[in-house]
């Protein structure tokens, strides 16, 4: 088609125009799926780091400027686990956002990594069953971990390659240890939940 | 499916396979190829785009003026990469999960732009519906086995089971040079043998 000022302003306006109401209009569509396939995702990594238990309650908790989000899991009156929704910003490719379960102890049970974005085969291998990372810390008594790398004289084993994610992953685990002394603490002293937490029904663990 | 329609699939195969031959994409080649899955996500998540992209843009190229053609070919694109990222997310969290990291990095492929400029802003919605699938499988397909000669050979495994000698591979292969050695050694073969 022949270009003139006219018709190039017209129909790129009308392509930027269609183009994002459609976008906007997906958006709103597709808000709500995402929010619940986010929560569902939260539910299923809670089951993978969590002895089992009946409910779980959260609060969120401020380590290093950083919003900490703490589930403490309870089998009647009784906090059986802690499971920590940690993050570090300092991944090769941005945010590393795990979930690090604890017993009342400090011992990790288990590492889930939530959402990452490291380089595919070097850091990602940090959300592979049984990598060295989680093989270092698993079992552990959080405490008693120097939580970094090896090259940074610390207790924690990291990916080969992939030093800059280990290095994530080690500060988010030791963020989450912050968190889990702050509930722990709280949930001694009151002798139930932190004021300020939502209750809500947590999923049947098998 | 008549002959020609035929050869328009086959020919994003071989003849004008998009990684080796017409040399398109190489940065999200070399960037997800570290390991076979992932050379093989991120061809698939092409290819449907691809496909989509190539009959819109079939729909839509007589109401576009000349001189706007490439613009208004990105607009379009990226809007369709962004709605297809939000509807996976929202209705298949499960593809999501596996594909979602490629998915804006398609937006960034100039397969797509290229095939829109060369093929779809010139044939009809069909023809361009099955370039797309043409050139969006010979994709796949180069992705997948450069994906797998640098997992062998930098990780000791195939599709992600580990074939007991991981130790002894160098691990050059997974990160970016031994990703140009890859390509560069099958981009050769590829010409001698296969490209007729």
């Amino acid at each position: 088609m022949e270009s003139s000022l006219k018709n190039m302003v017209l129909v790129l306006f009308t392509i930027t125009l269609l183009s994002s109401a459609a976008v906007g209009g997906v958006y709103v569509i597709t808000e709500e799926p995402i929010a619940q396939a986010k929560v569902a995702a939260v539910n299923e990594a809670l089951k993978l780091v969590l002895p089992e238990f009946e409910a779980t309650t959260s609060q969120t908790i401020e380590v290093n400027a950083l919003p900490v989000v703490a589930h403490t899991a309870t089998v009647g009156d009784k906090a059986v686990g802690y499971a920590i929704e940690s993050l570090s910003k300092n991944g090769f490719g941005g945010v590393v956002r795990l979930m690090v379960g604890f017993d009342t102890e400090g011992n990790i049970i288990n590492i889930n990594v939530l959402e990452q974005k490291e380089t595919p085969g070097l850091g990602t291998k940090m959300a592979d069953e049984g990598n060295v990372l989680l093989a270092s810390l698993k079992g552990k008594n959080a405490g008693s971990v120097n939580m970094t790398v090896r090259k940074d004289g610390g207790d924690i084993d990291a990916l080969t390659a992939a030093t800059i994610s280990s290095r994530a992953y080690a500060e988010a685990v030791a963020v989450a240890y912050e968190a889990f002394k702050v509930a722990n603490g709280s949930q001694a002293e009151a002798g139930d939940v932190a004021t300020g937490a939502t209750k809500q029904e947590g999923g049947q663990n098998e | 499916m008549s002959n020609s329609k035929l050869s328009l699939v086959l020919k994003g195969l071989i003849k004008e396979n998009p990684t080796f031959v017409l040399v398109l994409g190489t940065c999200p080649t070399l960037g997800t190829t570290t390991s076979a899955i992932n050379g093989l996500g991120m061809g698939v998540a092409t290819m449907a785009v691809l496909i989509m992209s190539n009959a819109v843009i079939a729909m839509i190229k007589n109401l576009i003026p000349d001189k706007v053609r490439i613009p208004a070919f990105i607009v379009v694109i990226a809007s369709f990469v962004t709605v297809i990222d939000m509807l996976m997310q929202a209705f298949v969290p499960s593809l999501y999960a596996a594909l979602g990291v490629f998915i804006p990095l398609i937006v960034v492929n100039c397969i797509i732009l290229g095939r829109a400029e060369a093929f779809a802003s010139k044939n009809g919605v069909l023809d361009s519906a099955l370039d797309g699938l043409g050139i969006g499988l010979g994709f796949t397909l180069s992705l997948t086995t450069i994906g797998c000669v640098r997992e062998i050979l930098g990780s000791g495994a195939v599709f992600g089971l580990s074939l007991g000698i991981a130790d002894y591979m160098p691990l050059v292969f997974v990160l970016a040079p031994g990703g140009f050695l890859v390509y560069g050694f099958l981009m050769v073969l590829f010409n001698k043998y296969l490209k007729k």
